[in-house]
């Protein structure tokens, strides 16, 4: 039996649309949940959607809320709160990368999500990237690269080698930061410096890998008493590319969740996402992206320790697909962290 | 793959129900990227805020509470379409600096100048209709028009404003080819973006070609009052009341919160912005329209707009400055006015794929294609000096130096040049305070 399809049967013997794996045994919130949502990333925008998502759907759930951004207040606003269990809901530098949940540990705050030493692990891509292949995942062939080695070694030349080794289609991407901001699919070398220059806009190291053609993915792993298991994979079928705008605009794509997949397809995908959030030492929650391949390798394109909650975001999604009820499984994340505070 | 998934979800069930003219209006990256440059951390040389803080808050502020003591029961109350008459004949003594002579029944108040383009467009552009407009031109202008499915044409401008013959040129290209041209919309002084002023001497000129090919001008002036040397230019309603639609706004002299604009048009296009104007608002804000003006009436506006024109000098001349010791490399224009100026990066920068670097530098501007319908002005960026103060503007600039000089750097590495914007919609419906 895969992991998906226990998710659903569970839903299925309960009869409720609530899932009582995920459930704590520690239903006590003593103060409020802190969302914290906003931030100086390029990803702002999409924070401050995931929070208020996320912090309606805890208010629904009888959960007091207070949403705050990341600034000079926040600080003292903490302290002064003492909330129960803070949720950082911030996508890119600072929520992803592990600096914010060093900052909640340093004052001893109950969090949602992973450590901060994993999610720095998971924020740099190759850093995971290197951890998946020595868990046996697949991921996509890839190098990663500074701006000043092309300026070292000259670029065209650095670039001809890439396409040499990787060959064509590549996908440029920047090592750090989310919703395929500054990623370019290139499909012919002409368009290779292009695609640099557009990544390095924003930093200053580029992961550059070969583009792998397959059904797109996004399996999400929740914790639970059980350990962790995945929810239905999200299938993404778009005409174009899955960029900024396909992501956060109802409409240019078709999501079918549960994917579109044969059972031993569903059980696969969700057993190489429960081993990529194992292998990376992840705590809650996690979004794995993947590429399942017509021969049926599924492989794994990045993993996401804070991923979008928004109106439109794909572990939503799953949660619905797996008939369970949104405001219920964030409460339960809310209350595993209360009951497991140290990550 | 399961048959019982034949089909999917859009997470919209009436993403195949929208109109066309609706499809540009969705999120996209540079908009996301805009969400940052709000926060204060970030230098925002991109906004056209006026600098409200400049106003006596705490006179305006009684000012307010009498009008709700004496006249509340008008204020809360519906209005007429055309707006309230006290009020219309204030403006025709504001637009009289301008040389504008008109009667209170030619003005129509609205929801910001904002909603007058939107009227005015909306009851002459039919789908496919050319609308020409200057090279480049007002964002939130060029986003009124698509969204009626109009076609914009620029035409092209220099230091003295749009070229006369290059005008008439457009016009009779567009002519030949079949096109219907509605309207030629403008903003003669302190243009936005560019910053230019159309000269006393080409105002008749243009007036004439427009007259000449049967096309209506409309003369947007938000900034008309807010020149730095001298006396106003005469508008081109002052030399034309048949041809030309003003429209005018309080928000750049007065405070843009009461959502307070106007149009003063010929008799036979007024009763149809009325009209227009009453099936789309019923009535603009009774209570904004008296705030206004209880202003006009009781505070020194005089005075005000001359201190605005002074604080706007003094922040212009900061920008420049600024430019001049840390942008050599780039060129721009000195408006003699307004908010704006327009620059041109060096070396085949492009100021829209540099703005993911600026935003982590900590400044932000408005990339030149969001001011042309067909994707051009990547080279070019619209800086603003009308919100932070000039200390905030030098910073502004040591920082969009750093951020230049790094694109340059990489530029030049992997030889790339600025391209057309294959995606001018993205940032033409802006947030209003990129306006």
């Amino acid at each position: 039996m895969t992991s998906t399809t226990r998710a659903t049967n569970r839903t299925d013997e309960t009869g409720t649309g609530h899932d009582s794996s995920v459930m704590s045994d520690t239903a006590g919130l003593r103060g409020p949940v802190v969302v914290l949502a906003g931030g100086l990333s390029h990803e702002r925008d999409v924070s401050l959607r995931s929070g208020r998502r996320v912090a309606e759907a805890l208010r629904s759930a009888g959960v007091e809320v207070q949403v705050h951004d990341v600034d000079a207040d926040l600080m003292a606003f903490l302290r002064d709160t003492r909330p129960s269990v803070v949720w950082p809901l911030l996508h890119g530098a600072s929520g992803e990368d592990g600096s914010i949940r060093d900052i909640l540990e340093l004052v001893d705050l109950p969090y949602v999500g992973s450590g901060p030493r994993e999610s720095r692990a998971v924020w740099n891509k190759p850093v995971a990237k290197a951890a998946l292949l020595a868990a046996g995942i697949d991921t996509p062939a890839y190098v990663t690269l500074p701006q000043a080695l092309f300026r070292d070694l000259g670029a065209q030349a650095v670039l001809d080698a890439i396409v040499d080794r990787l060959g064509l289609p590549l996908v440029v991407k920047p090592v750090q930061g989310g919703s395929a901001l500054g990623v370019t699919r290139v499909e012919r070398a002409a368009d290779f410096p292009r695609a640099m220059v557009n990544c390095f806009a924003y930093g200053d190291t580029a992961l550059i890998e070969r583009a792998v053609d397959g059904v797109e993915l996004a399996v999400s792993v929740l914790d639970g008493p059980d350990g962790p298991r995945a929810l239905p994979a999200v299938e993404i079928v778009t005409d174009g590319a899955y960029d900024y705008d396909a992501r956060y605009n109802p409409g240019p794509v078709e999501y079918f969740a549960p994917a579109r997949l044969a059972p031993e397809q569903a059980a696969h995908v969700a057993d190489v996402a429960v081993r990529a959030h194992r292998a990376l030492g992840l705590r809650h929650l996690s979004r794995t992206d993947m590429i399942l391949s017509p021969e049926g390798v599924a492989s794994v394109l990045e993993i996401n320790v804070a991923p979008g909650m928004t109106e439109t975001s794909l572990l939503p999604q799953a949660i619905v697909a797996a008939g369970l009820d949104l405001p219920h499984v964030y409460r339960s994340l809310v209350e595993q962290a209360v009951a497991a505070p140290s990550a | 793959m399961t048959p019982e998934h034949s089909s999917g979800t859009r997470l919209d069930p009436w993403f195949g129900a929208y109109a066309e003219r609706a499809h540009g209006m969705r999120a996209s990256e540079i908009r996301a990227l805009f969400a940052v440059a709000s926060r204060p951390e970030v230098v925002s040389l991109a906004g056209g805020m006026p600098f409200i803080e400049g106003l006596p808050l705490d006179v305006i502020g009684e000012a307010m509470q009498r009008l709700i003591r004496t006249k509340g029961t008008t204020a809360l109350q519906y209005g007429s379409g055309q707006g309230e008459e006290s009020l219309r004949e204030k403006i025709v003594d504001v637009v009289a600096l301008e040389g504008v002579e008109a009667h209170p029944d030619d003005v129509v108040v609205t929801t910001g100048s904002q909603q007058a383009l939107d009227l005015v467009t909306r009851i002459f552009v039919d789908p496919g209709d050319v609308v020409l407009a200057e090279a480049p031109s007002y964002v939130g202008a060029l986003g009124v028009f698509r969204s009626y499915q109009a076609d914009v044409v620029h035409v092209a401008m220099d230091a003295d404003g749009l070229i006369p013959a290059e005008l008439d040129a457009t016009l009779t290209r567009v002519k030949t080819e079949g096109r219907r041209v509605k309207l030629l919309y403008t903003i003669p002084n302190y243009q936005n973006p560019a910053g230019v002023t159309l000269s006393l001497e080409r105002r008749p000129q243009v007036l004439e070609i427009c007259r000449r090919h049967g096309v209506l001008v409309v003369e947007d002036d938000p900034y008309g009052l807010l020149g730095f040397e001298g006396d106003p230019i005469p508008a081109l309603r002052s030399f034309d009341d048949e041809g030309v639609l003003y429209l005018g706004s309080f928000s750049k002299t007065f405070a843009p919160g009461y959502r307070i604009g106007f149009v003063i048009a010929p008799h036979a296009v007024r009763e149809k912005l009325v009209l227009a104007s009453e099936s789309a608002i019923l009535s603009p804000s009774n209570a904004s329209q008296l705030a206004v003006d209880t202003y006009l009436e009781t505070c020194d506006w005089r005075a005000q707009i001359k201190a605005y024109r002074e604080m706007y000098r003094e922040r212009r001349d900061a920008l420049v400055g600024a430019l001049a010791e840390h942008l050599p490399s780039a060129s721009w224009n000195v408006p003699a006015g307004g908010f704006f100026i327009w620059v041109r990066l060096p070396g085949g920068l492009d100021a829209k794929s540099m703005l993911p670097r600026a935003v982590t530098g900590r400044v932000a501007y408005v990339p030149g294609t969001a001011f042309y319908y067909d994707g051009r002005g990547a080279d070019h960026m619209r800086l603003s000096f009308c919100y932070p103060t000039p200390e905030r503007i030098r910073e502004g600039v040591r920082r969009l130096a750093s951020v230049v000089n790094a694109e340059a750097e990489l530029v030049q590495l992997f030889g790339t040049s600025a391209q057309p914007d294959d995606d001018p919609t993205d940032v033409e419906n802006p947030s209003p305070d990129l306006a």
